[in-house]
C-alpha cells in the first residue's frame, strides 16, 4: 500500500463569475520512504497539490489517501488532527513564532497533541539536536541565521513524528552554501526513513531528490526517477576548494 | 490544547503589545474602579451615619410637646408645656414594651469654674436618661437616689465640657457654677461623639432634673412639673411601630384629647432617619452602577476592537498553528483565553484602584473603610464575562479562517 494514493484529484476555485481549474485530475503513488520533488513554473498547481496533500485544503473531485485513510470526506477538526499526527511543514519563510526560543517552536505541535510539559520539552530538545541546533535551544528567531531558523522549522516539523515532510521551497529564502546545507539535512533524514516531499521551481533544488514530478495547468506532464546528487559530498569539495583557494 | 498553554501564549501576546494591551484594560480598570469605588464610598458614607444614629439609639422615641405637623425635629427647646413628669412615668408603668421614659428638660448656659467659663447645654435629667443612651460615667458616679428623685446641687459633665474648664485636671469634687447656682461635679461622662446631627454630644451638662428646673432652666416649669421632652427606650425585640401607638393613645388618654383633636405632642422615631438616609443612599448607587456599567460597555467595545485588529495581524501565525495541527476550537479558546485574560486583568487593576480610591476617601472624609466583598466578587466575574462576550465574534473570525489563505498572507 502506497503511503499517499491519489486518484483523479481537482481543485476548482470560484472567483465571482469565473470557475479556475488549479487541479484538472492529478493521479499519483508516492511509497514511504521517497524523496520526492514537485517541479513546475507558477500557476502550473503544485502548490495547491501541496496544499491538498498536506491536508490544508480540502479537493473538489477525486480521492487522497494518506496511510490507508481516505481524507477528502474529513472534517476540519479531523483535518487538523492528520496534519498534526501525519505531517511535518517546512516553509519559505520559515514561520517561527518571533518571541518564542528554539524549544518553545519546535514544542508548539505538541501542545495540540496533548503530552505533558516536560516530555514536550525533553522531544523539543531531542529534535533540535537531530537538526544540529543542539547548542541553539534558547535562541530566539531573531538571534538566529536564515539557515538555523529553517533548521528549527525542520526539528518542528520532525516533532510529533510524521509519516511524511511537506517542504515548500524550503531554500527559497537562503542564499546557495545554506541550502546546500539544508537539502543535506532532508537527505539524512530521507536516509533515515523519513518520507520528503519538496515543491520547488529551482533544478538545483530538484537534482537532490530522486523522483523529479513536473505540474503544468493542473496536471502532471512528467515522472521520472533519477541517480540524485549527494549533498554532503557537494559540500565537502567545496570546504576542500576553499581550503585551496586559502593555501 | 491545554488550559495552561492557552494562557501561556495569552500572557505571552499581551506582553507582546504592552502600551495596547494597557489601552485596551483601561475601559475595563475605569469600570471596575468606579463600581468598586462608589460602592465602598457609598457604603462608607451610610455606616458612618447609620452610626452616629445608632449612638443615639436606635430603639429611641422622643417624645416633644407641642403640635408639629412638618416634619422638621424640634429637640430640646419644647414651645408648649404640655408633657410632664406624670407622663413619663405612666409611659413607664403601663406600656409593657417600654424600658425607661425619660423625662428631660434643656437649656443653654454659661458655666464658670473659677477664672474660665464655657457656653453649654444644660440637662435637666434623672438617671434613667443615661439608662436609654446607653451612656456611663467615665469617672465619679451617676446621682444617688436622694438627688435622683428631689434633686441636689450636684453636677455631670461631658467631656468637652471637662476639657474645656478643666483641662487635664481632676474635676471631681470641684464646684462650678450655672447660672451662679453652685454644683459639684460628681463625674465625668464617658465620650460619646456627635450625634446625627452633628451637634458635640459631648458638650453638655448634666444636671438632676428638679434641681434644674426649679434652679437653672426656669421657674415657670417647676410648679407644672413640665419637661422639654422624653426620651423612651423600647424594650429589645418590641416592635417599634406598636409601642409608639400605645404611647400615642396613652398620652391622648392623659391629656383628655376627644377624637378629632390633634395631638399635643409629636413623637420622633429615629429608624424613620435611618431608612431615609438608606433610602437615598440607594438612589445614590443605582445612578453610579449606571455610569460604570456604561464605562464597562465601552470597555468591552475596546477589547472586542483590539481582538479583531489582532487576529488580522497574526493571521499567519493562525496558519502556522492550524497547520501544525491546531484545530479551529484550539485557535477560537487562544483567542478567548487571551481577551479573558486582558479583562480580568483590567478588572483587578480596576479593583485595585478602587479599593485604593476610596480608601484615600474614608481617610479625607474620616469614615470607616468599608470593604464589600460581594462587589469585588461580581466585578471579577462581570469583567471575566466581558472579556468572553467580547472576544467572542474576533475569535470565532480566527478559527474560521481558511489555513491556506492564512499562511499566504503577508
Amino acid at each position: 500500500m502506497p503511503l499517499i494514493e491519489v486518484r483523479g484529484l481537482k481543485r476548482i476555485y470560484r472567483m465571482g463569475e469565473e470557475t479556475v481549474t488549479a487541479l484538472a485530475g492529478v493521479s499519483l503513488d508516492i511509497e514511504e520512504g521517497e524523496f520526492v520533488a514537485v517541479m513546475g513554473p507558477s500557476g502550473s498547481g503544485k502548490s495547491t497539490f501541496m496544499n491538498l496533500i498536506g491536508c490544508l485544503d480540502k479537493a473538489n473531485g477525486g480521492s487522497y489517501r494518506l496511510a490507508g485513510e481516505e481524507i477528502s470526506a474529513m472534517s476540519p477538526d479531523q483535518l487538523a488532527g492528520v496534519r498534526s499526527r501525519r505531517i511535518g511543514f517546512v516553509f519559505q519563510q520559515f514561520n517561527l513564532l518571533e518571541r518564542t526560543n528554539a524549544v518553545g517552536n519546535v514544542a508548539l505541535p505538541m501542545i495540540y497533541a496533548s503530552s505533558d510539559r516536560a516530555e514536550r520539552r525533553r522531544k523539543a530538545e531531542a529534535a533540535l539536536t537531530r537538526v544540529g541546533l543542539g547548542d541553539r535551544m534558547g535562541h530566539t528567531p531573531l538571534q538566529l541565521s536564515g539557515g538555523q531558523q529553517q533548521r528549527v522549522a525542520i526539528a518542528r516539523a520532525l516533532v510529533n513524528n510524521p509519516k511524511i515532510l511537506l517542504a515548500d521551497e524550503p531554500t527559497g529564502a537562503l542564499d546557495s552554501r545554506t541550502s546546500l546545507d539544508i537539502m543535506a539535512l532532508f537527505q539524512q533524514l530521507n536516509r533515515e526513513g523519513m518520507t520528503v516531499l519538496v515543491v520547488t521551481h529551482e533544478q538545483d533544488v530538484a537534482e537532490f531528490a530522486r523522483r523529479v514530478v513536473r505540474f503544468r495547468d493542473g496536471k502532471v506532464i512528467s515522472d521520472k526517477t533519477q541517480k540524485p546528487k549527494d549533498a554532503v559530498a557537494i559540500l565537502a569539495a567545496l570546504s576542500r576548494e576553499q581550503d585551496g583557494v586559502a593555501a | 490544547m491545554r488550559l495552561t498553554d492557552s494562557l501561556g501564549s495569552a500572557f505571552e501576546a499581551l506582553r507582546a503589545h504592552k502600551l495596547r494591551s494597557v489601552l485596551t484594560m483601561l475601559g475595563i480598570v475605569i469600570g471596575v474602579a468606579a463600581v468598586i469605588a462608589t460602592v465602598s464610598i457609598g457604603g462608607g458614607a451610610r455606616e458612618d451615619v447609620v452610626g452616629r444614629i445608632k449612638s443615639l439609639g436606635a430603639n429611641l422615641i422622643i417624645v416633644l410637646p407641642g403640635n408639629i405637623t412638618s416634619g422638621g425635629v424640634r429637640l430640646g427647646t419644647g414651645q408648649s408645656a404640655t408633657l410632664n413628669d406624670d407622663d413619663a412615668r405612666a409611659i413607664e408603668k403601663e406600656i409593657a414594651a417600654v424600658q425607661v421614659a425619660a423625662p428631660t428638660v434643656r437649656g443653654g448656659a454659661q458655666v464658670v469654674f473659677g477664672g474660665t467659663n464655657w457656653g453649654t447645654s444644660v440637662f435637666g435629667v434623672e438617671n434613667n436618661f443615661f439608662e436609654a443612651r446607653e451612656w456611663d460615667v467615665s469617672s465619679g458616679r451617676l446621682f444617688n437616689g436622694e438627688e435622683n428623685q428631689r434633686g441636689g446641687q450636684v453636677a455631670l459633665l461631658g467631656l468637652t465640657v471637662k476639657n474645656q474648664l478643666f483641662g487635664e485636671d481632676d474635676p471631681i469634687g470641684q464646684t462650678i457654677r450655672v447660672k451662679n447656682v453652685p454644683f459639684e461635679v460628681i463625674g465625668v461622662m464617658a465620650r460619646k461623639g456627635q450625634s446625627a446631627q452633628g451637634q458635640d454630644q459631648d458638650d453638655s451638662v448634666f444636671l438632676p432634673l428638679q434641681s434644674a428646673r426649679q434652679r437653672v432652666i426656669g421657674a415657670s416649669r417647676a410648679k407644672t412639673r413640665t419637661v422639654g421632652s422624653m426620651l423612651i427606650k423600647v424594650r429589645e425585640g418590641e416592635d417599634m411601630a406598636e409601642a409608639e401607638a400605645e404611647i400615642k393613645s396613652l398620652l391622648r388618654q392623659r391629656h383628655r384629647l376627644r377624637e378629632g383633636d390633634d395631638d399635643d405632642f409629636t413623637l420622633r422615631n429615629l429608624t424613620d432617619i435611618l431608612s431615609t438616609v438608606e433610602a437615598s443612599a440607594r438612589v445614590l448607587s443605582i445612578g453610579l452602577s449606571a455610569v460604570a456599567a456604561v464605562s464597562l460597555l465601552v470597555g468591552g467595545i475596546g477589547i472586542m476592537n483590539i481582538m479583531l485588529v489582532s487576529v488580522t495581524e497574526r493571521t499567519r501565525e493562525i496558519g502556522v498553528r492550524m497547520a501544525v495541527g491546531a484545530r479551529p476550537r484550539d485557535v477560537m479558546g487562544q483567542f478567548l483565553i487571551e481577551a479573558t485574560t486582558l479583562a480580568l486583568i483590567g478588572g483587578v487593576a480596576g479593583i485595585l484602584l478602587g479599593g485604593a480610591l476610596s480608601q484615600l476617601v474614608s481617610h479625607l472624609a474620616g469614615w470607616p473603610l468599608y470593604v464589600d466583598v460581594s462587589a469585588i466578587v461580581m466585578a471579577v466575574v462581570v469583567s471575566g464575562l466581558i472579556g468572553i462576550l467580547s472576544g467572542f465574534y474576533p475569535a470565532w473570525r480566527a478559527s474560521r479562517l481558511d489555513p491556506v489563505e492564512a499562511l499566504r498572507s503577508a
